[in-house]
């Protein structure tokens, strides 16, 4: 298989400079990005499958001894490239807060309970068909002092690899109707409402397993289409 | 046809998930490229991550892909893949001094454009708190003299090139900053 990728989809990420996501005033290059061709530098990039993945990687509910306080949820999805084909064994890393919006990093100083049964971190590895799926709990909004009465709406870290170096992806997971969407100047970093929206997982009746948990489906698009054009 | 998934921050958070050693998870990557079965001449790359007022970055992940030392890389793309378990990729937290290191091996010259060979070089990749999608550049060795005909580095404004390469600071170390902004900024690529 060999891929190409086109740089016209760029257009739906962010630019590195968002002023009222204060983080980005002092980070932000200033001088114009270094246009490259695409060398094998670039159109190669690591490979981890199955091996970096344990049992209980998946289900973020059973890696400890008791099962965490919130609400269970399960996070499925595909991964596809711009030609909406499967990524199959690419792997996927996931973080998150904790039901009441704590996160177990050292740093994370919110006023809110940590969970002994959470610690937030999973990995799994896409199928054939670059299907994936993550058992967790809802993670808690939580506060981020980058204005007064900064909220981040409920979210989940995602980082992909796909293809090669240049597919590489780390981005965040919404919730469907969060009210804090319009507050949030990292997810209203990106320019286009209907890019944004594509980070806004779906409630998914067919995901939601009875009396159990419900299911929420948040497919990811990563860069690449087919070198050869397709067939009609 | 599908359209890309936007990027986000990676954010201050994301140690305990993707470099985890000091909470106690295995990590499948580190800073440590070398393997048992690994040849070539090993370097240290050692460097700091500073912001536009040039203050330390403490919540940086830098990772980097590379080639083995005959220019190969451990990819199916690259039909030559090196003929060890040598994968390429490294990945590294900076410190609350803005600090990261790899331990890795020099890698060898990989195809160009043209046919013609790339000068060694490392693609890297910068992400952070308040860095919305990744930061793209490459690291370049101090005094190879490929560095002269490289495609890539020709692209790249000459009073700007020195960004992007690597001091030798002894015996197999070479120091290389990244400055995200400002004075001596780093030149980061759009691919
Ligand atoms: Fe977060």
């Amino acid at each position: 298989m060999s891929l190409v990728y086109p740089r016209e989809g760029l257009k739906a990420h962010p630019p590195y400079l968002h002023a009222d996501y204060v983080g980005t005033l002092k980070r932000a290059p200033q001088k114009p990005l270094v246009i490259i061709p695409h060398t094998l530098s670039e159109l190669t990039g690591p490979v981890y499958g199955h091996e970096t993945v344990g049992a209980d990687d998946a289900d973020l509910t059973r890696q400890h001894a008791g099962e965490p306080l919130g609400e269970r949820i399960i996070v499925s999805g595909r991964v596809l490239d711009e030609d909406g084909r499967p990524v199959p064994d690419t792997l996927i890393e996931i973080w998150q807060a904790n039901a009441a919006g704590r996160y177990i990093h050292k740093v994370d100083q919110h006023d809110a309970p940590l969970d002994p049964n959470f610690t937030g971190a999973g990995r799994c590895v896409t199928d054939a068909e670059g299907r994936y799926r993550f058992v967790t709990v809802k993670p808690g909004a939580y506060p981020w002092r980058n204005h007064p009465n900064a909220w981040r709406p409920a979210h989940i870290h995602f980082s992909l690899f796909g293809h090669s170096f240049l597919s590489r992806l780390v981005t965040q997971m919404y919730f469907p109707g969060d009210p804090l969407f319009a507050y949030d100047p990292i997810f209203q970093s990106i320019p286009d409402p209907k890019a944004r929206e594509r980070l806004i997982s779906r409630f998914d009746l067919d995901t939601t397993k009875p009396e159990w948990a419900l299911g929420y489906r948040f497919d990811i698009v990563l860069r690449g289409r087919n070198a050869t054009p397709m067939e009609a | 046809m599908a359209d890309l998934t936007p990027s986000q921050t990676v954010g201050p958070y994301f140690a305990y998930a993707l470099t985890p050693r000091d909470y106690g998870r295995v990590e499948f990557v580190t800073g440590n490229l070398v393997t048992p079965s690994t040849t070539g001449e090993r370097i240290r790359i050692e460097g700091r991550v500073r912001d536009g007022d040039g203050a330390p970055v403490p919540d940086a992940m830098i990772e980097i892909w590379q080639a083995d030392a005959e220019g190969r890389y451990a990819h199916p793309a690259d039909e030559r893949r090196p003929n060890s378990d040598f994968v390429g990729f490294g990945r590294a937290a900076t410190g609350a001094d803005g600090a990261f290191f790899f331990e890795t091996i020099k890698p060898g010259p990989v195809p160009g454009p043209d046919g013609a060979a790339q000068a060694p070089h490392i693609s890297v990749g910068v992400f952070a708190r308040g860095v919305l999608k990744r930061l793209h550049t490459r690291l370049y060795f101090d005094g190879e003299a490929a560095n002269a005909a490289d495609p890539v580095l020709a692209l790249v404004p000459a009073e700007r090139r020195a960004t992007l390469v690597a001091r030798k600071a002894g015996e197999g170390r070479y120091t290389w900053d990244i400055v995200l902004q400002g004075e001596g900024e780093t030149v980061f690529f759009e691919a």
